[in-house]
């Protein structure tokens, strides 16, 4: 049985946003029946531009129906631009996590939402060079590029799990293989220019506030900074963080590792003594 | 909350006659029966008495049935023992439907340059003899086809492909973990040399197995250690475990009647009703030659694991052949080799019942499935798609 989280249950068994909106501003199919889970994601602006309503249509699993309905919470009051920066992570720590192996849900949830909005903005589906390296699953080179990158995949079986491709016949496996190869190496001659420490400061600030902050609030809680010393970024838990058990989790596996992946990769974030 | 079991295939409930039998070699004769005293010596006796229960179930004799850990382990001892027996003889026949315990090992032994054989299968699941004739070479050290199916339950002719092999010279091993205690078989019928058993499949606990070896078959143990099981197993003997499946075995002889009856009809009432209420909706496997417990059912447009975990919050419980339950991406490998179009493997569920169901218990699901598949058709894009479709003819 897989170890979903309550909130995963929650979405599953109550899913929000279920549906088709008519006369859609943007409108988006991923997925097939072959694959064993697809979304037809729909959703209508606002005067201000804003996403008013957003819903969804799912077939698959638990994990890919409270993706899509948690998407279709996260994008509503959102810009499309602002939508566009939802990653794939963003669905999977909004619903508290998801196994390994049922990332690819939230990576559909994600091709998805993009797609609606190329629809909307009337740009075409495919991604300008895209090559369908698994025919499967018809998975691109690009999706599995950015696959690695965002989630910072190392081995063909993790790409497997976030795109689906490779989990078919297994062809073009050594195809992932060599993608993966040649995404490790361009981060490792991408060197980050030299921040100096008012920069780093002000990263570290703008990163807290844009990146972290939101989350943690959802949930109830808040984080302050009390102070930066070098790479050590000292920090209160407030709200609802305070008193959590998993206070520490949050700290290092995500404030601390979105931190090293936007700031600089040997920040340490501590609790300051209560 | 009541739990309702409707998921015998992967899993019985221990009878109560059963635990009842074990529970004195826990703690009061817990002696090995190999010891010189009186106090673990006199738990041979009741092992020699399991021997025979589980002998008499199948009509064989006391020393062809030879204890083991569990029905894989059993499959692997077979398979095994034939290739160390036949050194010379590199190819082995299986079925593409064998359950992982067969396939798994011979995906392994395959990369040790061992050359397979999958038998395909038609769209009921049936296997053709005429496919297991071709496939037989000078070089083919043992066939190893499952009795009935995990999956659908379907029936391979196994005493007739028994035979076929026999007369090339080639050794026969039957997987019959799903059919023993569920359909009547008897050895002294037919040519089989190995077989199969799982305990935990008929009401026994986990953790006993037994391999049926036929009298005068060349053998060659897998676990080597003690003199237990006349040197053909290795490991002190599981004493409670061993008592335990014979008391099973006894009781599945006697249940044999009401399983293919009244299991049977329950299982029946359970696939009508249920292909009647809800549209789009068919059975895998082929109904004629199928265990009576069995039924795997496709709810087209609709995905298993969703299905499986909406049945939970009522305590439903039973299986899906669909990728998302397992892990991997692809449909059951059983439904696969099938051709069962991919849109009905992902929202296949397979029902196992077993003699401790009831008529309630079947109508509580007949009554609860149909809104379960609706409401997830409502859900799903495909489903708007296909009325639309309809409605548009």
């Amino acid at each position: 049985m897989w170890d979903y989280t309550d909130k995963v249950k929650e979405h599953f068994l109550n899913p929000r946003n279920v549906g088709e909106i008519e006369n859609p501003d943007g409108v988006a199919e991923v997925g097939s029946l072959a694959c064993g889970d697809a979304l037809k994601l729909t959703f209508k602006l606002d005067e201000n531009k804003r996403i008013r309503d957003a819903k969804f249509k799912t077939f698959g699993c638990a994990s890919a129906i409270a993706s899509s309905s948690a998407l279709t919470e996260m994008i509503k009051g959102m810009t499309v631009d602002e939508a566009l920066k939802v990653t794939n992570q963003d669905i999977a720590r909004y619903l508290g996590g998801l196994p390994d192996e049922k990332m690819h849900c939230s990576v559909m949830g994600k091709q998805a939402l993009e797609k609606a909005i190329e629809n909307y903005r009337g740009a075409p589906s495919l991604e300008p060079g895209a090559k369908i390296i698994c025919e499967c699953f018809g998975v691109t080179d690009k999706e599995i590029e950015r696959a690695i990158r965002e989630n910072n995949l190392a081995t063909v079986e993790d790409v497997t799990n976030y795109t689906k491709a490779g989990g078919g016949c297994g062809n073009c496996q050594d195809a992932i293989a060599q993608i993966l190869e040649r995404v490790k190496a361009e981060a490792k001659t991408e060197v980050k220019p030299k921040l100096t420490n008012i920069q780093k400061i002000r990263l570290i600030e703008e990163t807290i506030e844009r990146e972290i902050r939101p989350s943690l609030k959802h949930d109830g809680g808040d984080i302050e900074i009390i102070d930066i010393i070098g790479n050590r970024v000292i920090v209160a838990l407030r709200g609802a963080c305070a008193t959590c058990k998993a206070s520490n989790i949050t700290l290092k596996d995500f404030v601390e590792q979105r931190l090293r992946e936007l700031v600089v990769p040997d920040i340490t974030v501590e609790e300051a003594s209560k | 909350m009541k739990t309702i079991y409707l998921d015998n295939n992967a899993t019985t409930k221990v009878a109560d006659e059963v635990l009842e039998a074990m529970l004195p070699y826990f703690n009061q004769f817990y002696g090995n029966p190999s010891s010189m005293h009186t106090f673990g010596g006199q738990i041979g006796q009741r092992i020699r008495d399991a021997r025979e229960q589980v002998a008499a179930l199948l009509g064989a004799l006391p020393e062809e049935i030879v204890f083991t850990s569990c029905g894989t382990e059993s499959d692997n001892t077979a398979i095994y023992s034939a290739l160390l027996t036949r050194p010379d003889k590199k190819h082995i026949v299986i079925s593409r439907v064998e359950h992982p315990a067969v396939r798994a090992l011979c995906t392994h032994l395959s990369a040790q340059g061992y050359k397979i054989t999958e038998l395909p299968v038609d769209k009921n699941g049936m296997l053709d003899l005429e496919h297991l004739e071709k496939s037989l070479t000078p070089d083919t050290a043992i066939v190893s086809l499952m009795w009935a199916n995990n999956e659908t339950g379907v029936i391979f002719p196994v005493e007739e492909a028994a035979k076929l092999t026999h007369d090339k010279g080639v050794l026969f091993h039957t997987d019959a973990v799903q059919a023993v205690g569920k359909i009547p078989i008897n050895m002294k019928n037919n040519v089989i040399d190995m077989l199969s058993i799982s305990g935990h499949k008929l009401h026994a606990p986990k953790g006993i197995g037994v391999l049926y070896i036929r009298r005068g078959t060349k053998f060659s143990p897998f676990l080597i250690g003690g003199h237990q099981e006349k040197g053909r197993r290795g490991g002190t003997e599981n004493t409670a475990g061993i008592i335990g499946l014979g008391r099973a075995c006894q009781l599945a002889a006697n249940h044999i009647l009401t399983e293919n009856v009244h299991v049977k009809q329950l299982r029946d009432k359970l696939e009508r009703e249920l292909l009647k209420k809800i549209p789009q909706s068919r059975v895998n496997g082929d109904i004629q030659n199928r265990l009576p417990n069995t039924t795997n059912i496709s709810f087209e447009y609709v995905e298993g694991e969703a299905i499986l975990l909406l049945m939970n919050e009522l305590g439903i419980c039973a299986s899906s052949g669909s990728a998302c339950t397992s892990g991997s991406l692809q449909p059951s490998h059983v439904l696969r080799a099938m051709g069962v179009p991919f849109t009905m493997a992902h929202g296949s569920i397979r029902f196992s019942l077993s003699v401790y169901n009831t008529e309630e218990e079947v109508d509580f699901v007949i009554e609860k499935m149909p809104p379960i598949i609706e409401r997830l058709r409502g859900m799903s894009p495909f489903w708007s798609q296909a009325q639309q479709a309809c409605t548009n003819q």
